[in-house]
């Protein structure tokens, strides 16, 4: 851990927590409402709000998600930062794919 | 007050006392030594050594925890022995002492500093002068916050007790410690100083400040009640404003 990882991993905590609220209180209302999967497609398709709201949070999730795990791995596993830093980035790179993918199914038409 | 019958017979009983013989491979031996009064870890280890086994290699200086020499493993955990009272420590007569943890062994109860050492010199924990002899001695005002921040820090004795408490300098081999930072964060608030963007670079990189996790060990077992976790926290603050700033990589 340097300062730039620190820096970067405490601004995505701090940018990620607005999105996160705001996340789990539509997870509330679509099961309140029972929302179907439909409903849901309905009215995420097309829409450029969600697709920015989510591909934010996608980004901010991937970057400190990432930063936690190449620490995990340098703390807790025999190999180097180099190493951890890779397959850290890679980590990242799936979370980032599967997370856009997801908003593809959700916002395209 | 103990009746006289009572002091008498704690005087005259043994404790068991089991030491670390050897290097990194080695295992503990038990000896049996009397029990008196107020004696500490320290009394107790010298005792083994000038009756019992004159090979047995231990360290200290000043007796009076000044000097910071006799740091070991007590009961598994860190203490400076010359201050350490038995009764304090020996749960039920029984004393375990081997070496500082986290550092190379030497021999016995001796651990071997160096790598505690070159960690302080890492993370540039030397004055850097900013001013000649012929320079006018400048003035300190001790009530500046900057000073205040300085004297928390300031009185280490380079015992290696939080190094060998810190759960981060176990796993992590590059981690520099909470003394070494301690001592940079002291530095870092010494306005006489002029090494201050290298020391940050120092404290900024792998290793460095931002490794901590905030266990808070050094602070529970610091013998002089110093509170390094709090030191880092700063230096963490300190880089994190430079990063910012555009000052630091």
């Amino acid at each position: 851990m340097n300062v730039r990882l620190y820096v970067w991993q405490r601004l995505s905590a701090v940018a990620m927590l607005p999105l996160l609220l705001v996340h789990i209180a539509i997870i509330f209302y679509a099961t309140k409402q029972d929302l179907t999967a439909a409903d849901v497609l309905s009215r995420t398709r097309g829409s450029i709000s969600w697709a920015l709201f989510y591909g934010l949070f996608v980004v901010l999730a991937a970057i400190h998600a990432g930063i936690g795990i190449r620490n995990i791995l340098v703390e807790w596993s025999p190999i180097g930062s180099k190493t951890a830093g890779r397959l850290a980035t890679a980590f990242a790179l799936l979370l980032s794919a599967l997370g856009f993918r997801a908003i593809v199914i959700m916002v395209l038409p | 007050m103990l009746p006289d019958g009572a002091m008498v017979k704690s005087m005259l009983q043994d404790m068991t006392v089991t030491l670390w013989r050897g290097k990194a491979e080695g295992a503990f031996q038990t000896y049996k030594v009397p029990s008196r009064a107020n004696q500490t870890v320290l009394d107790v280890v010298t005792w083994i050594q000038r009756n019992l086994d004159e090979t047995l290699s231990y360290r200290f200086a000043c007796r009076v925890g000044m000097c910071g020499s006799c740091a070991m493993m007590v009961n598994g955990r860190p203490r400076w022995t010359c201050r350490t009272r038995v009764a304090k420590v020996a749960a039920n007569g029984v004393l375990q002492i081997g070496p500082l943890k986290n550092l190379p062994v030497i021999k016995d109860l001796a651990a071997d500093m160096q790598p505690f050492f070159e960690k302080w010199q890492k993370a540039k924990g030397v004055f850097e002068p900013s001013k000649t002899r012929q320079d006018q001695i400048e003035r300190i005002k001790p009530d500046t916050p900057a000073r205040l921040a300085a004297d928390a820090a300031v009185e280490c004795i380079n015992c290696g007790v939080c190094y060998a408490a810190c759960d981060t300098v176990s796993w992590n081999a590059d981690y520099m410690g909470p003394a070494a930072l301690n001592r940079a964060w002291s530095l870092v608030n010494d306005v006489r100083d002029a090494g201050q963007q290298e020391r940050l670079e120092a404290v900024a990189g792998n290793g460095g400040c931002h490794a901590c996790h905030s266990h808070q060990s050094c602070q529970q077992y610091c013998p002089q009640t110093l509170n390094p976790t709090a030191s880092i926290a700063g230096l963490k603050r300190k880089t994190a404003q430079a990063y910012l700033k555009g000052e630091l990589k």
